[in-house]
């Protein structure tokens, strides 16, 4: 079973990209299932649906939508195992910048939309930094040239990915994106993940609503950068 | 870099998935080829496939040629290996920095000296009316500034031996001299167009529609003669322009 871990920015066109692409997978004899991961609500399995593969959805609700990946990966793996598929698709709601929800042995991939201008590359952070495929989306409403230094900054911060340039109305770049798909990695027992998630819970994570300084716990920084552990 | 090569465009199939009739097209150095048809017939995606060095892997199937051969993976990726300019449809720019530093950075990503920076930008000016200074913002150009801009970047820090324009008509920009320094020596230039005069400039015209290519036209001298005759009418039109511009009064009809 392969795995193929999809993040990006919400709007990038993930769901579109991997229609493309499943599509190109299925004419290549593939038997691809999705797991669509979202926060609160999503009707992106419906668009699944129609090519007539599994589907999965999970909203991730009260709990950190990439922990919820990790932490239903086995779940998934089994589910599309038990739904007679070779590759799973788990497409992550992908919020949060701070970590990146790829285990080692996946296809990780970052789609990140290139009309969100040129210093986007560095503000995204592990989600791109540790991709092994980074798509870039929606460059028909750009330049050439945009394109281009668009790229040389993706490449400035993750010097080894690949990447795909799609279009997720035209299908452009699905070919491609699939045949880096066939030629991935096997998921195996006892992954790790590739990046630290952030440091320890913060009391945010445990139900604090109150805003005043004195009742915040964990591993805490501060405006000016210091950074403090408060608590027991 | 303006080496001389060809290219031949394979036929592949049209929005019903039919085989297109126009099977071949090659393209030699030194030529400009139209691409003509309705508005949403195909034209941009016959324009990616070529931008893209298609290999039947694309919605179209097509499989673009360089010079008779199938192109290594690495050139239709790598910027700096790049055969392809393409001057889009799509010209305001949505990166936050200066024209100064976004150049800068364009000239890096294909692997070019930084100092060629001044030179698009004077080049730039000669198309415009209105000049663009290096420490403008490149999201307060105007579409005629950013056209302009882009084909002086194209003539200077791209220069691929492949150039591929889309609908360059529509801003405010010097029309023929564009298309003039655009062609440079040598080099092989495809455009997109619904404009009498770049359409008849070009020495053949692909036809498309419903996704596919259904015919070339080659621009007879009867065409030719009649390009000659709008693109007096063209310049004149540019003139008024200018005089209107420059806040003066139309004093006589030419």
């Amino acid at each position: 079973m392969k795995l193929v871990v999809v993040a990006g920015t919400p709007g990038s066109g993930k769901t579109s990209v991997l229609l493309h692409t499943i599509k190109a997978l299925m004419r290549n004899e593939k038997r691809p299932a999705v797991v669509k991961v979202d926060c609160l609500w999503t009707d992106d399995d419906q668009r699944f649906k129609r090519l007539d593969i599994p589907v999965h959805v999970g909203l991730a609700k009260d709990m950190c939508p990439d922990h919820f990946t990790i932490y239903n990966t086995e779940e998934m793996l089994r589910w599309a195992e038990d739904e007679g598929a070779d590759v799973l698709l788990s497409e992550t709601a992908g919020l949060c910048l701070r970590c990146a929800p790829y285990p080692d042995e996946c296809l990780a991939v970052c789609v990140i939309d290139v009309t969100t201008g040129p210093n986007t590359p560095l503000k995204v952070g592990p989600l791109l930094t540790t991709a092994d495929i980074v798509v870039m989306t929606k460059g028909d409403l750009v330049s050439q040239a945009e394109r281009e230094v668009f790229r040389e900054r993706v490449l400035e911060v993750n010097p080894g990915c690949n990447i795909v340039e799609a279009n997720g109305l035209t299908g452009k770049g699905a070919f491609e994106l699939a045949e880096l798909i066939r030629s991935g990695p096997d998921a195996v027992d006892n992954m790790l993940l590739r990046y630290n998630p952030p440091l320890a819970i913060c009391s945010l994570c445990t139900g604090e609503t109150r805003v005043a300084r004195k009742h915040h716990m964990g591993v805490l920084r501060n405006l000016d950068g210091f950074m403090e552990y408060k608590g027991e | 870099m303006s080496e001389i090569i060809n290219l031949t465009i394979l036929g592949g199939v049209n929005k019903e998935g039919a085989d297109e009739p126009i099977r071949s097209v090659e393209i030699s150095s030194g030529e400009i080829v139209g691409i003509v048809g309705p508005t949403g017939s195909g034209k941009s995606t016959l324009i990616d496939d070529i931008e893209q060095l298609a290999q039947g892997d694309t919605p179209t199937g097509r499989t673009i040629l360089v010079n008779g051969e199938k192109p290594d993976a690495n050139i239709r990726v790598d910027p700096r290996k790049k055969l392809v300019a393409q001057l889009s449809q799509n010209m305001h720019f949505l990166a936050d920095m200066t024209v100064e530093e976004f150049l800068q950075m364009h000239a890096r990503s294909r692997g070019k000296d930084e100092s060629l920076v001044s030179r698009v930008i004077e080049l730039a000016n000669t198309l415009t009316g209105e000049p663009i200074a290096p420490h403008h913002h490149l999201t307060a150009l105007s579409g005629g500034q950013s056209r302009s801009l882009m084909t002086a970047d194209i003539a200077v820090i791209s220069d691929s031996p492949v150039v591929l324009i889309d609908e360059v008509e529509n801003a405010g920009i010097k029309k023929q001299e564009a298309l003039q320094l655009l062609a440079g020596e040598g080099k092989i230039v495809v455009v997109v167009t619904h404009d009498p005069v770049l359409a008849l400039m070009s020495s053949r015209r692909i036809v498309i529609r419903n996704g596919g290519m259904v015919d070339i036209i080659t621009t007879s001298q009867e065409e030719q003669n009649v390009c000659c005759k709008i693109s007096e009418v063209d310049n004149w039109l540019m003139s008024l322009r200018e005089t209107i511009r420059r806040g003066d009064i139309v004093e006589q009809v030419a």
